[in-house]
C-alpha cells in the first residue's frame, strides 16, 4: 500500500512559528555563494570530504559553484548524500567538514561549506529539475525498511539506483523520522524535510505511514521480503524515575520540538525547566525561549565541561538567553493538577569522581513546564528470539556493510550507534543500501 | 630622503607615474583631477581627425571571482574635436606647469598632415609628443595605428617626418602585435625619435557569451578583435620591454606601459630600463586615487633599498635578463616543504603528479617512505575511510590526530629531493606563503651552459642525458 508522495504540501502551516524560528543562518546569495566558492582552495583529498560521514566530495561541488554549474554541484552532492539539503542545514560542520577546513591555519575562517551546500540544494529545488538519479532496472528483489528516518531513506535510494524495490514502514504519518520531527526549526524546517524526500520518492520508494511494525508483523515483512533493513531509530526518552513525573506539564524533549515543530504548540508558559545537556536539550530550550517562556533553565547533574552539546550550541543557548545549573539534580516535582515546583538537590564531587548530595543545599525552582532530555533508551524490544545479536540494545552491524548477525537483516543510524547525527544515518544507510544490494548479488551468484 | 622626480628624455617629472593616452585622458577636466590625486603625466587621448565610436566599447576577462584580470577595448581615437582638445591643453598646462602634458597624435600618413598636428598640438604647450603606432583596431583598418607600427620603414618614415617640423621630444608608442618588437623600434631610433613607450594593446577577443553565441563587446549581435590590456598582459608588456632595451640598436628612453597597477608593477618596469611608466587599466578600474600608494610604496621601498633615486635602480635588472643558452645548466634548486607552515591542502602534491615529476609524496604518517602510492590509491583510501561526527562524551579518548605541527603528519607532504628537478611549480601553487622555498644544493658542478657544451662539442650527449635528471 504506497501513499501519496506529495509529503511537502501536507507540511502543517503554521505561520506563527515560521516567524519565531527564522534561519538561524541565512542563505547565500549568489553573490555571496560565487565569492565564497572562489575562496576553496580546491585541496587534494580534502580533510573536508574525509571529515564528512558520508564523504560528499566538497571542493567538487564547491567548484561547480564557482563555475556555475549549479546542477552539476547539486548533483555531486545528492550522489554521496540523498539528504544533502538537510545535512547542509542540520549537520553540526563545526566538528565536521568546516572544523577539518585546512583555511584553521590559514587566514582563520573555514570556507561555509554548509551554507554553499545549502546554495546548490536550494538552486535544485528551486529549478524544478527532478532528482539528477533514475532507478535501476527492475531486479524483481524488494527490501522491507523499518522505519522511515535518513537511514531507511539513505539506504532506499541505494537500493533504487540499483533496480531493488524499497519499502518503508514508519508508525508516523509523515516520512522523515527525526530529520522531519526532531531537528530544531531555526536549522531544518520540517517543510524543508519533506519537499527533500518528495524527491526521493521519484525513485519510486514505496512507503507505508501509521504502521508499527512488532515482533509479528517482522515475521511477516521477512517472509515477503528479501531483506530487512532496521532503521528504527532509538525508543523514548528515558524517565527520571522521580515523583511527579507523569503531571501534567512533564513533557520529554522529542515530544515538545516534534509538537513546535507540526504548530500543535505555538507557545510557551512563563518558567520553564529542561533536565539534561545535550544537543537535544540545547534545541528544547532554545525553543522554549523562542516559544515565549520568560525563564528557560538547564539543569545538569555535572559540570559544563562534561555537557554532550557541542560548544557551539552551549554558546547558542547562552546567546538566547538560556540560564544553566550546574552541578544540580532534581529529586522530585510537584504539584495539584499540573507541575508547579521542581526540587532540586545540588551535587558535589565525592573523592572517587562521583557525585553526591550536597548535604542542606536542596532548593526549589517555580515551574510550568518540565521537559526531560536525558537521552533516548533503545527500541529493539520487539526483535525477538535473538533475531539479530545486540549490545547495550543497540543493533551490531558490519560498519562497511551494515550487516548484521542475521545475514538478512541490515541496520544503521541510530539503533545501531546509539544515537547521532542526521548524516551518521545517512552514511549508515548509504553503506547497508550498496551491502544489501552486494550481497543479493552473491546469492545470486549461489543460486 | 629618495625622490621620485626624474628627467625623461630631458622632460623634467615630479614623478615618474604618467596616465596612458585612453580614457582616464579623455579631457581637460579629468586629467587635471589626476594631477590632483597625484599623477605625474598625462598622455593624452590621442588627438586627430574626430571619430565616431561604436557601443559598447569595453569586455573583459574575470579570474575566480576577480574582475577585469585582463581588459579589452574597441573604442577609437578621441572623438572631440582637434581644437577643443588642444584648448584644453593649454589651459592644463597653464595651470599645472610642473606636470608633464604629452599628446598622443594620430594622423594620416601624409607629410603635411603630420607637421600640421606637431605645430597645433607644440603650441598648445604639450611637452612632448607621443606618435600612436600601436592602436590594433579600427584606426589599423584605415592605413593608421598599428599598421604604420608594424612596418619599419612606416614607422621610420613618419618619425622621421615628425622630426623634421618637432621642438619638444618625440616618443614612438610601439604595438606589441608584431613577431619582433625590436625591428619597429630600430626604425624609430634610426630616424631620430627621442624615446619609445611600449606596450600599446594586444589584438584579443575576450570572450563568448554562451546563451547569444555572440563575442564580446556586443555591439549589436557582433564584434571585432580589440586592444587587450590590464594585468594579464603585464608580463607580455615585460618582455617586450626587455627587448627593446637590450637591443642597443634600438634602446632610448622608454616609457613602460602594460599591466600597470602598483608600485611593485612600477619597479619591475624600471628595473628593466623604464624611465617612466603609464598606466591605464588600473585607473579604469579604481580610478585615479591609486596613484597615492604606487608613489608611497615606491619610495619606501627605495629607502629599504637605499636607492636615492630612479636613476639608482634603473636597469639593474637588465643584465639578469638573458638568452637560454647563457644559463647555468649545473645550478641545483629543490623544494623544502616547511612543516610548520603547511596547512595541508596537498595542492604541491597533485601539481606534483599531475603538472610535474611526481616527486612529493604523502607518505610521512607511513612506517616508510613509500613512492609508489599514486593520488587515485590515496583518495579511495579516504573514501573507503568511516567517518563519524565525534560527540565529546562518546569519543573521549578517540582517534584525536596529533602531532608535531598544526596540520596532521599525514597531509604534509613530502618532497623526495633526489627526484625533484627544481621546477618551482609547488611553491606556486602553495597558497601560504614561504611554505614551500626552492634551496640550493651545492652539486659541487662548476658553473656551464648549454652555449659553453656546444662549443665543447658536447651536446648532443649533454642534452640527452646530463640536463634531463627523470633519465
Amino acid at each position: 500500500m504506497s501513499e501519496s508522495t506529495n509529503f511537502f504540501e501536507q507540511a502543517p502551516d503554521s505561520p506563527e512559528i515560521a516567524a519565531r524560528f527564522p534561519d538561524l543562518h541565512p542563505p547565500f546569495n549568489k553573490t555571496a555563494a560565487l565569492v565564497e566558492s572562489n575562496r576553496c582552495l580546491y585541496c587534494f583529498d580534502a580533510p573536508c570530504t574525509a571529515a564528512c560521514p558520508t564523504h560528499i566530495d566538497v571542493p567538487r561541488f564547491i567548484k561547480k559553484i564557482a563555475s556555475g554549474n549549479l546542477e552539476g554541484s547539486a548533483k555531486t552532492i545528492l550522489d554521496a548524500n540523498i539528504l544533502g539539503a538537510s545535512c547542509a542545514r542540520a549537520c553540526p560542520v563545526a566538528v565536521l567538514c568546516e572544523g577539518a577546513c585546512v583555511m584553521h591555519r590559514y587566514n582563520q575562517e573555514p570556507i561555509s561549506i554548509a551554507r554553499l551546500q545549502r546554495f546548490a540544494m536550494d538552486s535544485l529545488h528551486q529549478s524544478g529539475v527532478p532528482l539528477p538519479f533514475s532507478p535501476g532496472a527492475d531486479t524483481g528483489r524488494s527490501v522491507a525498511l523499518i522505519g522511515g528516518g535518513p537511514a531507511s531513506l539513505a539506504c532506499a535510494a541505494e537500493l533504487r539506483r540499483r533496480g531493488i524495490r524499497a519499502e518503508i514502514f514508519d508508525a508516523r504519518p509523515l516520512p522523515g523520522g527525526l530529520n522531519t520531527y526532531g531537528i530544531a526549526e531555526y536549522k531544518l524546517p520540517l517543510a524543508e524535510s519533506l519537499r527533500e524526500i518528495d524527491m526521493l520518492a521519484q525513485l519510486g520508494v514505496n512507503f507505508n505511514f501509521n504502521t508499527a511494525v512488532d515482533a509479528k508483523k517482522l515475521i511477516e515483512l521477512e517472509a515477503s521480503h528479501d531483506a530487512v533493513f532496521l532503521g528504527l531509530g532509538l525508543g523514548a526518552i528515558h524517565k527520571l524515575g522521580i515523583a511527579g513525573e507523569t503531571l501534567q506539564g512533564a513533557i520529554n524533549a522529542l515530544d515538545y520540538i516534534a509538537d513546535y515543530k507540526s504548530g500543535k504548540i505555538t507557545s510557551a508558559p512563563e518558567r520553564v525547566a529542561i533536565i539534561g545537556a545535550g544537543n537535544t536539550a540545547i534545541d528544547a530550550a532554545n525553543a522554549a525561549v523562542r516559544l515565549g517562556a520568560g525563564e528557560v533553565h538547564m539543569i545538569y547533574r555535572r559540570s559544563a565541561e562534561q555537557m554532550s552539546a557541542f560548544a557551539y550550541e552551549y554558546e547558542h543557548a547562552k546567546q538566547e538567553g538560556v540560564k544553566f545549573l550546574w552541578h544540580v539534580q532534581p529529586v522530585g516535582i510537584r504539584g495539584t493538577e499540573k507541575v508547579e515546583v521542581l526540587d532540586l538537590a545540588r551535587l558535589q564531587a565525592t573523592s572517587d569522581g562521583s557525585l553526591v548530595p550536597k548535604p542542606g543545599e536542596d532548593f526549589e525552582l517555580p515551574v510550568d513546564l518540565v521537559i526531560l532530555a536525558i537521552g533516548q533508551a533503545t527500541h529493539t524490544e520487539f526483535l525477538v528470539e535473538n533475531k539479530v545479536k545486540l549490545e547495550r540494545g543497540r543493533i551490531l552491524i558490519d560498519r562497511h556493510t551494515g550487516q548484521t548477525s542475521n545475514p538478512k537483516y541490515f541496520a544503521g543510524g541510530d539503533c545501531t550507534n546509539g544515537g547521532r547525527e542526521v548524516v551518521d544515518a545517512v552514511a549508515d544507510g548509504k553503506r547497508a543500501g550498496i551491502g544489501i544490494a552486494a550481497w543479493l548479488e552473491g546469492q545470486n551468484a549461489n543460486a | 630622503m629618495p625622490t621620485l622626480e626624474t628627467s625623461f628624455a630631458g622632460i623634467r617629472c615630479i614623478n615618474p607615474f604618467w596616465l596612458a593616452s585612453a580614457p582616464p585622458t579623455n579631457c581637460g577636466e579629468q586629467v587635471m583631477r589626476a594631477f590632483d590625486a597625484g599623477w605625474g603625466g598625462a598622455v593624452w587621448k590621442t588627438i586627430g581627425e574626430p571619430i565616431t565610436n561604436v557601443s559598447s566599447r569595453y569586455s573583459s576577462i574575470d579570474w575566480n571571482g576577480q574582475r577585469m584580470m585582463g581588459l579589452n577595448n574597441i573604442e577609437l581615437i578621441s572623438d572631440r574635436p582637434i581644437e577643443v582638445n588642444l584648448r584644453e591643453i593649454s589651459e592644463v598646462k597653464r595651470r599645472y606647469p610642473k606636470h608633464v602634458v604629452i599628446a598622443s597624435l594620430m594622423v594620416e600618413s601624409k607629410r603635411d598632415a603630420w607637421h600640421d598636428i606637431v605645430e597645433r598640438a607644440e603650441d598648445a604647450g604639450a611637452d612632448g609628443l607621443e606618435l600612436n603606432f600601436g592602436c590594433p583596431h579600427g584606426m589599423s583598418e584605415r592605413g593608421m595605428g598599428s599598421a604604420v607600427g608594424q612596418v619599419p620603414e612606416y614607422c621610420g618614415q613618419i618619425t622621421e617626418w615628425v622630426k623634421e617640423k618637432a621642438r619638444t621630444p618625440v616618443i614612438i608608442k610601439l604595438t606589441p602585435n608584431i613577431s619582433d618588437i625590436r625591428m619597429p623600434a630600430r626604425a624609430a631610433k634610426q630616424a631620430g625619435a627621442d624615446a619609445l613607450s611600449a606596450i600599446n594593446t594586444i589584438n584579443s577577443i575576450t570572450g563568448i557569451d554562451l546563451d547569444t553565441l555572440e563575442p564580446r563587446p556586443n555591439v549589436d549581435g557582433k564584434s571585432s578583435h580589440g586592444g587587450y590590456c590590464g594585468p594579464a598582459v603585464k608580463p607580455i608588456a615585460m618582455n617586450m620591454v626587455q627587448q627593446v632595451m637590450s637591443d642597443p640598436q634600438a634602446t632610448l628612453p622608454m616609457s613602460g606601459i602594460g599591466g600597470i597597477a602598483s608600485w611593485q608593477d612600477a619597479a619591475e618596469f624600471i628595473l628593466l630600463g623604464a624611465g617612466t611608466v603609464q598606466v591605464c587599466t588600473a585607473v579604469m578600474h579604481y580610478g585615479y586615487r591609486i596613484v597615492e600608494d604606487m608613489a608611497d610604496g615606491l619610495l619606501a621601498w627605495m629607502r629599504k633599498k637605499g636607492y636615492e633615486s630612479l636613476d639608482n635602480f634603473r636597469a639593474l635588472s637588465l643584465p639578469n635578463v638573458t638568452e637560454w643558452k647563457h644559463l647555468n645548466l649545473n645550478y641545483k634548486i629543490v623544494a623544502r616543504i616547511h612543516e610548520d607552515k603547511c596547512i595541508g591542502c596537498e595542492l604541491c602534491y597533485t601539481a606534483c603528479w599531475d603538472g610535474a615529476h611526481q616527486c612529493i609524496h604523502l607518505d610521512r604518517a607511513l612506517p616508510a617512505s613509500n613512492t609508489s602510492r599514486t593520488p587515485d590509491m590515496i583518495a579511495a583510501e579516504s573514501r573507503g575511510r568511516i567517518s563519524t561526527t565525534p560527540i565529546p562524551k562518546l569519543d573521549l579518548n578517540g582517534a584525536g590526530e596529533t602531532g608535531p605541527y598544526l596540520t596532521p603528519l599525514a597531509r604534509i607532504p613530502r618532497v623526495d629531493e633526489h627526484e625533484c628537478v627544481g621546477c618551482n611549480l609547488c611553491s606556486l601553487v602553495c597558497p601560504v606563503p614561504d611554505c614551500i622555498t626552492m634551496e640550493r644544493v651545492d652539486n659541487a658542478l662548476p658553473p656551464e651552459t648549454w652555449e659553453e657544451r656546444a662549443n665543447a662539442g658536447v651536446v648532443a650527449e649533454a642534452s640527452a642525458t646530463a640536463g634531463n635528471p627523470n633519465l
